[in-house]
């Protein structure tokens, strides 16, 4: 039978996966958030497993705040992305240090 | 045994594509590839009963935030190609700390017990269905938050719009004044021109 520990593996694996693309994807901003929205998914698997297992459905709202949180996130990351694109006309990460204002 | 197989597959999939989120050469195929990891993670959760949140995460991810992506992906003209230079010099040390981290989080849960869940806990009902009683939750108990969230993303759409907003010079704006104070007598000449002639400009 399927248990909280498969889901929670299933999790972590997720997570860990989401912090070896941001390692490896060190330069390319869109991916990088890519890999933070896998993050949060994970996050919000655990948030429902338990929810789900322990019989209580805060796990569930919150997991509802967590993807709210996320879009707002995406939404800012990727605007200050495209100014940044206009001003610079590249998205290396490297060059951040230069956006004065 | 459907849940049990259903299970796998879903696991198998999410994780596969998260895989290749981070590892396409083509930032469009990531974009892709997480839908396609959200799509899959909706099914887990539906598996566990969570139709709300499934739905949310199949409407929200996959009919917005993924979009945004592909549509940012497409509309800015970068060199990915330059972009991965590091990547192979970075894939030595990112699988150390990815498994350090993973590790980590095994050891974690191996080491953790459940405790029983004292305090405000809000039984999940068996004769509701999922979407209403997280319904009901929200509109009571979390009512505060909930509205905190719809300002955050308030204020997360008017951050965008400010951000990325620009006056251009080269725009040709409307000016309503000016079409507003047009009468027909300024701009309509009636003419009657005598055949083989026609009218001169």
């Amino acid at each position: 039978m399927i248990g909280l520990t498969h889901y929670l593996a299933v999790a972590a694996i997720l997570f860990t996966l989401g912090v070896l693309g941001i390692f490896l994807n060190r330069k390319n901003i869109i991916l990088m958030l890519m890999a933070i929205e896998l993050i949060l998914l994970s996050v919000n698997l655990n948030l429902v497993a338990f929810s789900a297992f322990l019989g209580d459905l805060t796990g569930q709202v919150f997991a509802m705040f967590v993807l709210t949180v996320a879009a707002a996130e995406a939404a800012i990351g990727l605007a200050i992305l495209v100014i940044f694109f206009r001003r610079r006309g590249s998205i290396a990460v490297d060059d951040v240090n230069r956006m004065r204002g | 045994m459907i849940a049990i197989l259903a299970f796998y597959l879903f696991a198998a999939l999410t994780i596969a594509s998260a895989v290749l989120v981070i590892f396409a050469r083509n930032p469009v195929h990531s974009v892709l590839w997480l839908i396609m990891a959200f799509f899959n993670a909706a099914g887990l959760m539906l598996i566990l009963g969570a139709e709300f949140i499934a739905m949310l995460l199949v409407i929200v991810y996959v009919g917005a935030v993924a979009v945004l992506f592909l549509f940012i992906v497409m509309m800015l003209n970068i060199d990915f190609a330059a972009l991965r230079s590091g990547f192979t010099k970075n894939l030595p040390f990112g699988l150390m700390v990815a498994f350090v981290l993973l590790a980590e989080i095994v050891v974690a849960v191996s080491a953790w017990k459940a405790g029983p869940v004292t305090g405000g806990a809000q039984p999940v009902a068996t004769t509701q269905p999922n979407i209403e009683a997280v319904g009901e939750l929200l509109y009571t108990r979390y009512l505060f938050p909930f509205e905190l969230a719809g300002l955050i993303l308030l204020v997360a759409m008017i951050g965008a719009i400010v951000l990325t907003h620009r006056r251009r010079a080269d725009a040709r704006g409307q000016k309503v004044s000016k079409q507003i104070n047009r009468r027909p007598e300024d701009s309509i000449r009636m003419a009657n021109p005598p055949v083989g002639e026609g009218v001169k400009l």
